[in-house]
Parts: structure tokens; C-alpha cells; sequence
């Protein structure tokens, strides 16, 4: 089974990988959104896959029985997801700002913190 | 010995306060330590010659085999001796030279650092010491070179010396460190005392090559001959110091060194032969080129050097005693001329011999120095420096082509007797010439060392048997790394070497008298050809063009452009490997289940849409039917926390989304033009088929579960709850989720911050933008 999820994630980082070429800011944010999603499958696939048995503990055990699903990636993308989340959010407030200052949400168009080089300071022989 | 070495240093950082206690005499408090160093050497001087010699060893590193140890023989003692003798000197010397110069105390600190760093050189033992303190001679030339640093030839010559002297470095670094894993020890004693080992094995050549190119570069050897005349911009103390009778002859003390180790075979003795030959005859005929005093001193060190180098190449043992012999010489009389020409450029103002003359009867004491030492550099009876011609001499018709090597030695002889006229009795004869300053004799401190040094040189050419007892005589030893009887004197009757000298001085006599002719001949030839000084800035131009470009090239400031360099690496780091070393996955039919299929395509449907999406609508859909998808296979998996979780980050994240994609006025496509297109879709495909095969081939092996186990079997026993991946997140790991809490709190601040502090921007955007 673990071959379906595979050949997904591998079609998810490819579809984020260019979204995240592009120079439009927004289609960048939601190649980090793909990325994230592909991220936490590709944990999960690691982790091997079983299905429809939860890693509960019954009741009137002390031990989980035999053949539950692994818990420990799925604690890992637990925290994950809730970190994801927290980061496509504030890209997209953070992108959000970035046009209301700049205009643009054209990343080629950004270039307060690098300016185009101006010849001579970049240029110059003693820089 | 560890004392002894290290004394230097200590008394370096208290130099500068002494200075300003003392005042200007500080040198002659100074001096003491040098002078109390040279007598604790001097105490080995019996035992030596009598063929013991010492180890004194510190541990340092023993993991490593890295010891503070050293070995004192007669190679290393003689190079101590000299190191202190003539040191004591320069630091009088540099009191008076510099008498009231603002930076007198650094210039102490500079100068005993260095003295430190080169006894350290000549005594270590351990190739990791003799290394470290061979970069430490580098580092504190550096800072001497470039004393004078308001001017921007010193800044230059200084990083010109450690860019190669510290190049040469890092090659000694290797070729030591193979050295030490051929021959199986840390310590050159052990090493050397084998040589057949490191001769013999494959990694010779390399070894070999390495070594050559640190000793080569220190020593000032063509092609690195330039760093050297460019060093006479530092003080004349320096130049004294550290370019005639120290750091200049640690290359050739380490081929002296190597010899046992390193030396007999043909391809060492054609290396060094042709490479010091040349060096000798490029020195000589560069020094005749220059008119100033100090460029003439530091071309003839060169040929010098070179000689050196020849004479340690021809490995027959009266060459290698005519290498000592004329490196005990050379220190001596080039130390001497040194201070001279120091002492006329402080008394005249002017270094140019065209403009010196009659500066006898003036500078009397200078005077003196300079005659002795001249005749000693050119090699006339009964002075030191004309035994060591003789030896020299005597080496070269012992090698194997007696006639090249002997007439490439006469050459350079010949120039280098008519540059020690020019500079030492040029000067100080005939009418007074036109100087800047109206010429005086220099205090005591000017002149007692370069007189010293310049009797020595006679009283060592009297008495050659103390020469040859004390300090030759153990030295060709542990060059030769085998017992040799060592017999210096004046005359040995009407012989080849006689015959050799009259031809020396007869062209020596010729060129001299063509002096002024040659010279501006030469100037003109030397002066229109390519050479490694040009070079050097040619190649460090490349260098400081090529990191242009390289920077240009990946910081050109477009976001895509990183991303489009990130992506390309991760390509290749996740491509090459599986190509390279095989996958090894094993494909398994996987069972026909619909419902994952369906999920599956779903997914993948829902995310391949998005990159071609118009609508804002659309990617907001789109975005919701893949994070429910995932949820679904979350849910199918046995993962039904996940599932609730995403499908809760899911909605927040499209409410998210579409508050601020409806604030934003433009979507849009995302067409890129074909050639974008085509080249970020392959980027993209390999990563995503890497990304796939890697993943199939690490679920294809056994999966470790101890701590899956771990979890499952204490997660009701010990924390109490049932669901395991629960308890996990608030219990094992709870820092982790703390530190999530963080997280979000922290992106939750931010937001909000964002968002709430608006006006900030129109204020800041009137500021001018900070330049970078």
C-alpha cells in the first residue's frame, strides 16, 4: 500500500516545488501550504502503514495489543500540522502587509532590502 | 625548553608597558631577555658538538600524538643561537632606529613574538608544533611588514608575504601531516632517523612536493622570489631581522631539516638544484637592477637563499658543510649590511647609492661595519665569508655536473661581490654627495650591532676552528643525518676552489666598475618583462573577480532566483546518490484497494489544479480538497487524532486564505513563458520522483520500532493513558509541545502585530533605506 502514498508524495513536492518557483507571491504561500501537506504524508508512509487500527490502549489492558498503527509519527506530525498552520498563517498576513506597503506582490518587484546593484558600489574595485 | 620558548611571548605583552616606563631606552631592557636566551643555548654548545643531543617534551594533545616537544641538534642550535644573538642586537637596534616613533612598544611586542614563534620554528620536534609555529612566523612578519600600515605599499607588501607565506603553509600542513601517517610517528626526530621509509613509499612524491612548496615560499624561492624586495617596507629592523638571518632562512631550514628524511633521491636533488640555481642567478642579477641600499640587500638575500638551496640540492657533504658554513656566514655579514644601510638612511635620509658618498669620515663606525661586512660578503681572505665561498666552491665541483653548478655559483658570486662594493664602500668614499639630511653618525645603539656582527665575521674567518668545532661541524651533521669530518681553513693551497675564487672576484671587479651601466641596463630589461609581481596582483584580481561574479551570479536579490539554486541542490543531493549507489527498492503490486486509490487520485487531482488555477475561488477549493483528502487518509490509517486535527487546520487555513485573497486585487495566472516553464517543471519532477523513490526504497527495509514499542508498553503503565499518541505529545514529549505552544503563540503575536501597527510603515518609509 505504501507504494499509492508514495508515488502522492512524490507528486506533491513536485507540485509544491513549483509553486514555489513561481515569482507571485501567493502562489508561493500555497507551494508552502502543498509542501506542508506532503511533509506530514510522507512521515506517516515512513512510519508504515495500518489500517483502521488506532493506537489505543483497550480498556481492561495495560497494553496496547499487538497490530495498532505506529503512534510515534503521528505525534510527530501532530505537532507539525499545528506548526505548519501557525506558519502559512502569518506568511499570509505577512504577504498581505507586504503588499499594502510595497504594492506589488510580484517578488521580482521587491527590492527594498536588495537593491539593484548601482555600478559603482557594488562594482567597484575596493568593495 | 618550553620556558625558553615561550619567554618571548610573555615578555611581548609587557613590552609595550616597559617602553612606556622606560621611554626610549626600553631597548636596552629588552634586550636582556634575547641576551639571557642566548646564553642558555650557548650551554648546549658542549654537549652538542661533542654529538649529544636533546628532547624535551610537553604533552599537549595525546589523543592526537600532539606534543609541545623539541629537539635540539646541531642544525637547530645554531639556528637558536643565531635567532637570539643577532635578535639581542636588532632590539638595540630598533630602540635607536625608532627612538621616539609614537608605536615603539608595539613595535617591541611585534619583534619578540616573532623571536618566540621562530625558536619554537628551529627547536620543534613534533611536525604539529614546528607547523604552528611556523604560521605564527608568518602572522608576526605580517604585522612587522605592515608596521608602517597609513601606507598602503606596506598594507600591500604585507598581505603579499602572508598570502604566500601562509599559502606555502597550509601545503607543509599536508605534506607533515602525510608524513607523520607514512612514517607512523608525530616527532621528526623519529621520522627523520628512518628516512628510507618515507623515501620509498608511494606517497613520496606528494610529500615531497608539499613540503617543497612551504619551504619554497618561505624561502623566497623563484617563482615566490617577489614577496621578499616588496618586505623592505617595513622598518630597517625588520628587514635586519627577519630577511637576512631568520624567517627567510626557515625554508631552508626545514630542507636542511627533511635532508635525512626527505633528501638523496634524484628527483629532490634536481628540484632543488635547478630551483635554487635559479633563484641564486634571479637575486644576483635583480640586485645589480635596484639602487637602493635595501633592494639591493634583499635581492642578494635572495640569491642567497638560492645558493642555499642549490648547495642543500647538490647533498654531497662538503656541499651541505658549505651550506652551513655559508649560512652561519650570510647571517653575519647580511644582518650587518642591514643595520648599515638602516644607519645611513637615519643619518642621510636617503637609501639611493647613486646619491651616497663620502660618508667615512662622518659615519666612521658605520663605516667600519660596512667594510668588514662587504668583504666578507664578497668573499675575500681572511674573513668568514670567504671560506664559505671556498666550501662552496668545493660542493659544487663535488656534484654531479661539476662545471654547470660551478660556473652558476661564480656567477652569482660575481654579482653579489659587486653589489657588497656598491653597498659597502660605494657609500662611504669619495667627495660627500647630495643627501636630504646633512649626515651624522647614529647613536650607540645604530651602530654596535652591525659592527659586532661584522667582526664576528672576521674573527670567525681567524679562527675558523671555533666555527668549525661549535657550530659547522654539528650542523653538516644533522643535516647529513650521518658522521662526517668537518675541517674549515683559510688556505688549502693553489687548488680548483683557489682558482674558482680569482675568477669571482676578477668578474666580481668587471661588474662593479660597470656598476651604474649595468644597473640601468638591466632596469630597462627587467622592468618591461612580465614578473611573478604582476602576477600576484593579476591572480588576486582573478580572485576578488571571481567571488564578484560568483556573488553576482547567486545573490542577484530575486527570491525566485534562491529558490531556483535551493531547488537545483536539493535535485542534486537527492538524485545523484540513487543514481549513483542504485536504490535498491523492491516494487510490490500493491493490493487493489479502491477507496485509496480514490483518495489518493483525489488528492493529487486537487493539488495539480492549483498551479493553473485563475481564480482566487478556485484556489481556495482546490486548497480544501487536498487538506480533506489527507485528513482522509489519515482517518483510513488508524490516525483518526491527525485526521481531526487537519481537518481543523484545514478549515482555519481556507477562512485564513480567503479573508486575505479577497484583499489582494490581483490572481491571475501563473504562466511563465516556455523555457520557465519547461525548466522549473523538470526541476520540480526530479525532485518529486526522487522525493518518491526514496520513500518506496525506505519502506521497502525493516522498520525499527524499539521506540514505538517503547511508547506503546509504558504509555498506560506508567502515564496512565490509553491513547497512546496522546500521551506521547503531553507526557514523553511534552517539552516538544511546549515548545509548539510557542510556536504558535509567537506566529499568533506576530499577526497580530502585523496587522495592529499599521501606520509605523508611513512613517518609515520616508527614512532613507539603510545602505548595504
Amino acid at each position: 500500500m505504501e507504494i499509492v502514498l508514495a508515488i502522492l508524495v512524490g507528486c506533491l513536492f513536485a507540485i509544491s516545488a513549483y509553486l514555489l518557483l513561481s515569482s507571485s507571491l501567493i502562489r508561493l504561500i500555497l507551494g508552502v501550504f502543498v509542501l506542508g501537506n506532503a511533509t506530514h504524508l510522507m512521515i506517516f508512509v515512513l512510519g508504515r502503514l495500518t489500517r483502521e487500527n488506532p493506537p489505543l490502549i483497550e480498556y481492561g489492558l495495560k497494553v496496547a495489543e499487538p497490530g495498532i498503527a505506529n503512534p510515534l509519527p503521528q505525534a510527530l506530525i501532530l505537532t507539525a500540522i499545528v506548526i505548519s498552520f501557525s506558519l502559512f498563517a502569518f506568511l499570509l498576513v505577512l504577504s498581505y502587509r507586504a503588499y499594502q506597503s510595497l504594492g506589488t506582490i510580484n517578488t521580482d518587484e521587491m527590492r527594498v532590502a536588495e537593491p539593484e546593484p548601482t555600478g559603482t558600489l557594488l562594482r567597484g574595485r575596493d568593495v | 625548553m618550553l620556558a625558553a620558548t615561550l619567554a618571548p611571548f610573555v615578555l611581548a605583552v609587557f613590552a609595550p608597558f616597559v617602553r612606556r616606563r622606560v621611554g626610549d631606552s626600553a631597548g636596552w631592557a629588552l634586550a636582556v631577555l634575547p641576551a639571557a636566551l642566548f646564553i642558555y643555548f650557548a650551554q648546549f654548545l658542549g654537549p652538542v658538538a661533542s654529538g649529544e643531543t636533546f628532547i624535551f617534551s610537553t604533552e599537549w594533545v595525546p589523543a592526537l600524538g600532539i606534543a609541545l616537544s623539541f629537539y635540539v641538534d646541531g642544525l637547530s642550535l645554531l639556528f637558536a643561537l643565531l635567532i637570539t644573538f643577532i635578535g639581542t642586537f636588532i632590539v638595540l637596534y630598533a630602540g635607536a632606529y625608532l627612538k621616539g616613533h609614537a608605536d615603539l612598544g608595539r613595535f617591541f611586542m611585534f619583534v619578540l613574538m616573532f623571536m618566540g614563534s621562530m625558536l619554537g620554528l628551529v627547536l620543534a620536534d613534533n611536525v604539529v608544533t614546528l607547523f604552528v609555529f611556523w604560521e605564527l612566523t608568518s602572522i608576526t612578519s605580517f604585522l612587522l611588514i605592515g608596521f608602517n600600515h597609513d601606507k598602503a605599499r606596506s598594507r600591500r607588501a604585507a598581505l603579499q608575504a602572508l598570502v604566500v607565506t601562509g599559502g606555502g603553509g597550509l601545503a607543509l600542513l599536508a605534506g607533515l601531516l602525510l608524513m607523520a601517517q607514512v612514517g607512523g610517528s608525530m616527532e621528526l626526530s623519529t621520522l627523520l632517523a628512518d628516512g628510507d621509509v618515507l623515501r620509498e613509499h608511494p606517497w613520496y612524491l606528494a610529500i615531497l612536493v608539499l613540503v617543497l612548496a612551504g619551504a619554497f615560499t618561505k624561502s623566497a624561492q623563484v617563482p615566490f622570489h617577489f614577496w621578499l624586495p616588496n618586505a623592505m617596507e617595513a622598518p630597517t629592523p625588520v628587514s635586519a631581522y627577519l630577511h637576512s638571518a631568520t624567517m627567510v632562512k626557515a625554508g631552508v631550514y626545514l630542507l636542511a631539516r627533511m635532508n635525512p628524511g626527505l633528501g638523496g633521491t634524484d628527483i629532490w636533488q634536481i628540484i632543488l638544484m635547478s630551483f635554487g640555481g635559479a633563484t641564486l642567478l634571479t637575486g644576483a642579477i635583480l640586485a645589480l637592477r635596484n639602487t637602493d641600499l635595501k633592494l639591493m640587500l634583499a635581492q642578494t638575500t635572495v640569491a642567497s637563499l638560492g645558493l642555499l638551496v642549490f648547495l642543500i640540492g647538490i647533498g654531497e657533504p662538503l656541499a651541505i658543510q658549505a651550506a652551513m658554513a655559508y649560512l652561519f656566514a650570510h647571517s653575519m655579514f647580511k644582518g650587518a649590511l642591514f643595520m648599515v644601510a638602516g644607519s645611513i638612511d637615519h643619518g642621510t635620509g636617503t637609501r639611493d647609492v647613486r646619491r651616497l658618498s663620502g660618508l667615512g669620515r662622518v659615519m666612521p663606525f658605520t663605516a667600519a661595519a660596512a667594510g668588514l661586512a662587504a668583504l666578507s660578503m664578497s668573499g675575500l681572505p681572511p674573513f668568514f665569508g670567504f671560506i664559505a665561498k671556498e666550501w662552496v666552491y668545493k660542493g659544487t665541483l663535488d656534484g654531479s655536473l661539476p662545471l654547470l653548478l660551478t660556473a652558476v655559483a661564480i656567477t652569482g658570486n660575481a654579482l653579489m661581490f659587486a653589489v657588497a662594493f656598491l653597498v659597502g664602500f660605494k657609500p662611504f668614499f669619495g667627495k660627500p654627495g647630495d643627501t636630504p639630511h646633512k649626515p651624522h653618525e647614529g647613536s650607540v645603539g645604530l651602530w654596535i650591532g652591525a659592527l659586532t656582527l661584522a667582526a664576528l665575521s672576521l674573527i670567525f674567518g681567524l679562527f675558523s676552528g671555533l666555527a668549525e668545532t661549535f657550530f659547522i661541524g654539528p650542523a653538516a651533521v644533522a643535516v647529513a643525518g650521518v658522521p662526517m669530518v668537518v675541517d674549515l681553513y683559510l688556505w688549502g693551497g693553489f687548488k680548483a676552489p683557489v682558482v674558482a675564487s680569482i675568477i669571482t672576484v676578477a668578474l666580481g671587479a668587471f661588474f662593479f666598475w660597470q656598476g651604474a651601466r649595468l644597473s640601468a641596463f638591466l632596469a630597462r630589461v627587467v622592468d618591461a618583462l612580465w614578473g611573478p609581481d604582476k602576477g600576484y596582483d593579476q591572480f588576486m584580481d582573478g580572485l576578488i573577480g571571481l567571488a564578484r561574479a560568483v556573488t553576482n551570479l547567486f545573490q542577484t536579490g530575486h527570491l525566485r532566483r534562491y529558490m531556483l539554486f535551493t531547488f537545483l541542490t536539493l535535485a542534486a543531493v537527492l538524485v545523484l546518490p540513487q543514481v549513483m549507489l542504485g536504490n535498491g527498492f523492491v516494487v510490490k503490486a500493491p493490493p487493489i484497494d479502491l477507496l485509496v486509490w480514490a483518495i489518493g487520485l483525489l488528492a493529487f487531482v486537487g493539488a495539480l489544479a492549483i498551479p493553473f488555477t485563475r481564480s482566487r475561488l478556485a484556489a481556495i477549493m482546490l486548497m480544501g480538497v487536498l487538506g480533506l483528502s489527507v485528513a482522509f487518509v489519515f482517518l483510513l490509517f488508524g490516525a483518526p487524532d491527525l485526521a481531526f486535527t487537519q481537518l481543523m487546520v484545514e478549515t482555519l487555513s481556507v477562512v485564513i486564505l480567503a479573508l486575505v485573497l479577497a484583499r489582494l486585487p490581483v490572481f491571475g495566472t501563473d504562466w511563465r513563458g516556455y523555457p520557465r516553464f519547461v525548466r522549473d517543471a523538470l526541476i520540480a519532477g526530479a525532485i518529486g520522483i526522487a522525493m518518491a523513490t526514496l520513500l518506496v526504497s525506505i519502506t521497502s527495509v525493516p522498520l525499527d520500532l524499539t521506540l514505538s514499542e517503547f511508547f506503546s508498553a509504558r504509555s498506560y503503565t506508567e502515564a496512565y493513558g490509553r491513547n497512546i499518541v496522546n500521551v506521547i505529545l503531553v507526557d514523553f514529549r511534552a517539552l516538544d509541545t511546549l515548545g509548539e505552544i510557542a510556536v504558535v503563540a509567537v506566529a499568533g503575536v506576530a499577526v497580530l502585530c502585523l496587522l495592529a501597527f499599521r501606520h509605523i510603515d508611513h512613517d518609515s518609509e520616508d527614512k532613507p533605506e539603510a545602505s548595504s
